[in-house]
C-alpha cells in the first residue's frame, strides 16, 4: 500500500470537521475536569466528615475504574433509568469527571504547598473561612499547579478517541469510517496521529513557558 | 511600673481593674511531652508583660493558645472579662464553638517571628483585607486607615510594593500594621526580631517602642531582646518546663532575679549576644 496524497487532500476537511469535535469535546471536559477537581478538593478537606468522607470515596472509585467503562455506564445504562445523555454529553461529562478526579489530587497538593503560616496569620486576622480561602490561600496554591494542570489538560485532549466507542463523531471516528467505506485505512489513521502530535506540540509551547514562569 | 513616661499612662487602669488576660490552670500537652501544667497567670488592661525562658519553655505556646492557633487541653483562659475556652449554652459551660472564638479573638491581634504577609496582595492590601473583610469597613476608608497605618511604621512608600520586594524588617513593620489595623486590645508579639538580620532589628523595635508609648494596647511579647524588654515591659515572666519561677518588673528581673535559674538564664542570653 503506498501512500495517496490525492486521498488524503480528500479526507482532510473531513477530519479536521472531526478535530474541532475531539477539540470541543476536550475543552468543555477540561472546564468540567477544572472546575470539579477543585470542587473535591475543598470537599475532601471540609470538617464535616458527611461531606469530606463520601467525597473521598466517590473519587477512589471513579479514579480506580477505566473511563471507557464510565463512558458505556453513562451511555448505554443511565437511559434504563431515564436519563438521556448525547454521546457528545456522555463523553464530556464522563472526561471531565474522570479528570477532576486527577485534578482534584494536583489542587490539593497545591493547597498543602501554602505554609501554615499563611493559615496562622489569616486566623489572627479573624478573616472568615471563605474569605481565606479565596485571598489567601487559592491564589497562591493555583498558579503553582497551573504547569500541572495543563498537562492533565493535554492527557485529556490525547483520551478523547475513547468517545469514539459512544459514537462520537470525533477524529478518529471519522477516520474509522472513511477506512471502513475506502478499505484505506494507512492515510486516515496516520493523519489522525499526526494531527493529535502537532496539537499537543503547540499546546505543550506556552505550558512549557508557564512552567517556567512557576518556577521562580 | 518601669518604663510608664508617655501622657496616656495616667489614665491607664490599674492591675486591679478587670483582668484582660487571665490563665487559670491551663494545661497544654503533645503527647506525653507536658508544654504547660496547670499554668495561672494574669495580665491587667494596658500592661505590657514580657516572656523570657529557654526554647520549649512554653512561652510561645501561651501566644499560640491565645491566637487559637493551639487548642487547651485543660484549664480555662479569658479575655477581656469573656472566655475564650467555652461559652455558656443552656445555663451550662460548654467549649467555646467557632462563632463564639470568633468573636472573642476580635481582641486580639499577633505578630509572628517569619511575618506571614500575605505574598500575593500588594503592602497595602495586605492591611486593609482584614478591616474591609471583618470589620465590614468600607474599601475607601480602609485604606486610607491602612495608608494612615503604613506612614505610622514608616512605610508610606511602598504601599504598592509586594512583601517579597521588601527587606524582612519592612516586611515585618507592614505585619505590624495589619495587626494594628484590626484594633486589637491585645497584641501578641511572638519573637518578631528573630528571624531578622541584626541590622534590621532596631527599625522594628522603634516601631513597637512607638506603638507602646502612644496607646494603650495591652502586650505580650516573647523575645531575646533583653534591652527592649526593659524599655517597654511593666513585668517580665521567666518560664521554665511550663511554669512561671519568676516574675518581677524588667528592673528587678533584670538586675537581680531571685532565681538561680533565671540568673543562669539571662548569663547565657547576654553571651550569646
Amino acid at each position: 500500500m503506498t501512500w495517496d496524497w490525492e486521498f488524503v487532500a480528500e479526507i482532510l476537511p473531513e477530519l479536521l470537521r472531526g478535530l474541532v469535535v475531539t477539540v470541543q469535546a476536550t475543552l468543555v471536559g477540561a472546564i468540567l475536569a477544572l472546575t470539579l477537581g477543585l470542587v473535591f478538593a475543598l470537599l475532601r478537606r471540609s470538617q464535616l466528615a458527611a461531606v469530606r468522607v463520601p467525597t473521598a470515596v466517590f473519587v477512589e472509585f471513579v479514579r480506580s475504574t477505566p473511563l471507557l467503562v464510565q463512558l458505556y455506564f453513562l451511555f448505554f445504562v443511565l437511559p434504563s433509568w431515564g436519563v438521556l445523555l448525547s454521546g457528545f454529553q456522555a463523553g464530556v461529562i464522563g472526561l471531565g469527571v474522570h479528570y477532576a478526579t486527577y485534578t482534584s489530587e494536583v489542587y490539593r497538593a497545591g493547597i498543602e504547598g501554602v505554609p501554615r503560616g499563611q493559615w496562622e496569620a489569616a486566623t489572627a486576622l479573624n478573616l472568615p473561612r471563605s474569605r481565606v480561602w479565596r485571598s489567601v490561600i487559592l491564589p497562591q496554591a493555583i498558579p503553582r499547579v497551573l504547569p500541572a494542570l495543563g498537562n492533565y489538560v493535554i492527557a485529556m485532549f490525547k483520551e478523547t478517541p475513547l468517545l469514539s466507542a459512544i459514537t462520537v463523531a470525533e477524529m478518529l471516528a471519522v477516520a474509522r469510517d472513511i477506512g471502513a467505506s475506502t478499505f484505506r485505512y494507512l492515510e486516515p489513521i496516520t493523519l489522525v496521529g499526526m494531527l493529535f502530535l502537532v496539537l499537543s506540540l503547540v499546546a505543550a509551547v506556552p505550558l512549557r513557558r508557564l512552567e517556567r514562569r512557576v518556577g521562580h | 511600673m518601669a518604663i510608664d513616661n508617655s501622657p496616656e499612662v495616667a489614665s491607664r487602669p490599674q492591675p486591679s481593674a478587670g483582668d484582660m488576660v487571665r490563665f487559670e490552670k491551663v494545661v497544654k500537652q503533645y503527647g506525653d511531652n507536658v508544654v504547660l501544667r496547670e499554668l495561672d497567670f494574669r495580665v491587667a488592661p494596658g500592661e505590657r508583660i514580657t516572656l523570657i525562658g529557654p526554647s520549649g519553655s512554653g512561652k510561645t505556646t501561651i501566644l499560640r493558645l491565645l491566637m487559637t492557633l493551639e487548642t487547651c487541653d485543660g484549664g480555662r483562659i479569658d479575655v477581656d472579662g469573656e472566655s475564650l475556652t467555652h461559652m455558656s449554652r443552656g445555663g451550662r459551660e460548654v467549649p467555646a464553638d467557632e462563632k463564639h472564638i470568633r468573636q472573642v479573638r476580635k481582641k486580639i491581634g499577633m505578630v509572628f517571628q517569619q511575618f506571614n504577609l500575605f505574598p500575593n496582595m500588594k503592602v497595602l492590601r495586605n492591611v486593609a483585607e482584614a478591616p474591609m473583610h471583618v470589620l465590614g469597613m468600607p474599601r475607601a476608608e480602609a485604606e486610607t486607615n491602612a495608608r494612615r497605618l503604613l506612614d505610622m511604621v514608616g512605610l508610606a512608600a511602598k504601599t504598592d510594593a509586594y512583601p517579597s520586594q521588601l527587606s524582612g524588617g519592612q516586611q515585618q513593620r507592614v505585619a505590624i500594621a495589619r495587626a494594628c489595623a484590626m484594633q486589637p486590645k491585645i497584641l501578641l508579639l511572638d519573637e518578631v526580631t528573630s528571624a531578622l538580620d541584626p541590622e534590621l532589628v532596631a527599625e522594628v523595635l522603634n516601631v513597637l517602642r512607638d506603638i507602646a508609648a502612644s496607646t494603650d494596647i495591652t502586650m505580650l511579647c516573647v523575645t531575646h531582646e533583653m534591652k527592649f524588654a526593659r524599655d517597654v515591659s511593666d513585668r517580665v515572666l521567666m518560664f521554665d518546663q511550663g511554669q512561671i519561677i519568676e516574675q518581677a518588673p524588667p528592673d528587678k528581673l533584670f538586675s537581680d532575679p531571685d532565681h538561680e535559674r533565671t540568673r543562669s538564664f539571662l548569663r547565657a542570653v547576654l553571651e550569646e549576644r
